[in-house]
């Protein structure tokens, strides 16, 4: 291993969380080998780079080009890929979210790298990257490593924790100028539609989801009155999608959106494998329901057997006065 | 419109996965085959692109003699041609990948459908990976799909939205829920599908670039502290997720 390249992203002033994570998951890997990383952005701004040098990062390649002001995912994966081959680096490490699920695969190809995506697990061992990831919907689990010299990673959302560096570093920043033409954007961002007010399942460090249990849209307010308590985001099982009463952003599961929140809390949802593809990796799950053999209890570290119309009020009112 | 849509044979998404006994793969024993949940929005979608622009749809399987079954499955749903490159079980994305753009450039498709993701290793790649090899653009996880005047205009999720993006045909699109309502096949649909032609294909070799060293079932470990819903359970619960999950 020569050089561990981390793709980082900005989000207003700062980088975003998912990149913490990337830089963070790198440091671990190269101090065993006292291997440099270092970071490419796009359009970088002087924050974002700085806080980037909080974690530990020593040097940012900053890409800039006219081009540069679309959202492309070949311009992007062409950006990344030129910064990699001339910083010499043999390990390039995305965020999976949406952007570096769809960029990673082709600095791979281009790289003629191998690659594994949505790790959940990366561990420097007998001189190589062992990386683990969940199969089959999360029914089970790889260890896999790469063969090729070069190597390319994704690593799962909020799964690995960020940590600021002991010794802040002075982050030396290049600027870099791809070569770009127009071919290399035969995909271009139009539109964005934000999902005005409302916290995204996939941005969330908590979720309160609710299944058939809730019985009808018009009790979900129980649910999104937890979530606002909890400064989290609402979810849906998909029989509360496919009945109508929530939108399909909000499912998870399978179908739906893959979440690794810090807390997730399951009220009147039976715990299908389905779901639980969505939703297993999160750090600490709580379930809430009636019939205290739902299969969800099989995979929660705190359970409620009772009436969610009896429990969330309450529920809600104590983590309110816990949290004043 | 010459449309190619790629589709893997994975286990029923009901199935229970257990571990075989190289300790590498899962243990196939009992377990129904069935085309890709995602393939499906892939196939129904370019057989209504057909319906509306004309064309063909060629379905196509990277797999082994089994893999004829989801292929059989494509066909009786309406796809014109099927072909299967017949080889080794895959077991490398970028085997799959090389194959699919090996085909891909002899029939110089105006658009490839695949899935979001197969349901089995969950790579989440071979759009992007394909659309490398063949110098195409690509959009993923797409719910909505507009095909007009030589472009594609799709919607795909990302946090907190989603965005809609353009790309000059050809593209490639990977499908997810809510694309469209895939049909079922009619009986007698399934039936002239068993004697319909399927094209086999010598696969190229590749050198696999990634190996499986191992696979577990899940190890979290679940505190599973069940309660009641007393008060005093409700008060437990918000002290543990306070002081021993420390969550809140
Ligand atoms: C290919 C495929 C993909 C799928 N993808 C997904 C997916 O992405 N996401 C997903 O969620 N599902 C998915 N499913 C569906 C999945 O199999 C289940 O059908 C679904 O998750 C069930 O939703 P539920 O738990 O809300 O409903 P149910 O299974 O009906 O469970 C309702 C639960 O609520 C409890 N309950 C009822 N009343 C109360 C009350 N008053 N208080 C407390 N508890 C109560 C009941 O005890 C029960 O456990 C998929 C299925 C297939 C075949
Ligand atoms: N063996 C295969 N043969 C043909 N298409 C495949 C194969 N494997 C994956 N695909 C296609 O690629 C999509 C994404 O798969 P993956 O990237 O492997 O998760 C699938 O939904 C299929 O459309």
């Amino acid at each position: 291993m020569k050089k561990i390249l981390v793709y980082l992203e900005q989000q207003k002033e700062s980088l975003k969380r998912t990149s913490l994570e990337v830089i963070t998951a790198a440091r671990t890997i190269a101090s065993n080998g006292n291997i440099p990383i270092v970071g490419v952005i796009i359009n970088g701004n002087p924050n974002a780079i700085k806080v980037a040098g909080e974690y530990g990062l020593a040097k940012i390649i900053n890409a800039k080009h006219t081009l540069l002001e679309k959202t492309s995912i070949m311009g992007f994966s062409n950006v990344a890929y030129q910064v990699a081959k001339s910083e010499d680096a043999d390990v390039v490490i995305f965020a999976g979210n949406a952007a570096g699920m769809e960029i990673a695969p082709r600095v791979a190809v281009k790289m003629e790298a191998g690659y594994i995506c949505d790790c959940v697990g990366l561990e420097f061992s007998d001189g190589n990257i062992v990386a683990s990831k969940p199969v089959y919907a999360g029914k089970s689990m790889i260890t896999a490593k790469i063969d090729s010299e070069n190597k390319v990673f994704s690593l799962r959302p909020n799964v690995f924790t960020s940590s600021k560096s002991d010794t802040v570093v002075n982050c030396e920043i290049n600027d870099f100028s791809p070569e770009l033409t127009d071919k290399d954007f035969k995909d271009i961002v139009i539109n964005v539609m934000k999902n005005e007010g409302k916290l995204d399942v996939l941005e969330a460090d908590v979720i309160v989801s609710g299944g058939r249990g809730i019985k009808g849209p018009e009790n979900y307010h129980l649910i999104e009155t937890l979530a606002n308590t909890l400064g989290g985001a609402v979810g849906a099982s998909r029989a509360v999608v496919d009945a109508g009463w929530r939108p399909h952003a909000e499912q998870v599961g399978q179908t739906g959106k893959t979440v690794s929140p810090s807390l997730y809390i399951a009220c009147g949802i039976s715990g299908a494998v389905q779901h639980l593809a969505g939703m297993s990796t999160s750090k600490t799950i709580v379930a809430i329901n009636k019939d205290k053999d739902a299969p969800i209890f099989k995979v929660t570290d705190y359970g409620i057997v009772g009436d969610l119309f009896d429990v969330l009020p309450k529920l809600n009112e104590k983590i309110k006065s816990i949290l004043n | 419109m010459n449309i190619l849509v790629c589709i893997s044979r994975v286990p029923d998404t009901a199935s229970r996965i257990l571990v075989g006994s190289d300790g590498k793969n899962i243990d196939t024993q009992g377990i129904k085959f069935v085309v890709n949940p995602y393939d499906e929005f892939a196939i129904e979608e370019g057989l209504r692109l057909r319906e509306k622009n004309g064309g063909t749809v060629t379905a196509i399987v990277v797999g082994t003699e089994a893999s004829k079954d989801v292929l059989r499955t494509a066909l009786a749903m309406g796809v014109d041609k099927a072909v299967l490159v017949k080889g080794k079980e895959p077991d490398d994305s970028f085997y799959v990948a090389k194959n699919l753009a090996e085909y891909a450039k002899g029939i110089s498709p105006d658009l490839i459908l695949l899935g979001r993701q197969s349901v089995d290793y969950d790579s989440r790649q071979m759009a992007s990976a394909l659309g490398e090899l063949l110098g195409l653009p690509s959009i993923s996880v797409v719910s909505k799909l507009t095909i007009e005047n030589g472009k594609a205009t799709a919607e795909k999720d990302i946090e907190g939205g989603k965005e809609v993006v353009e790309a000059s045909l050809p593209c490639l699109i990977s499908c997810q829920k809510g694309l469209n309502d895939p049909r079922y096949p009619k009986l007698p649909d399934i039936m002239k599908a068993k004697s319909k032609p399927i094209e086999e294909i010598v696969p190229i070799e590749t050198q696999n670039k990634v190996t499986i060293l191992g696979m577990s079932m899940p190890s979290k470990k679940r505190v599973g502290k069940i309660l009641g819903a007393e008060d005093s359970d409700i008060d437990e619960l918000v002290k543990l997720l306070h002081e021993e999950a420390k969550v809140i």
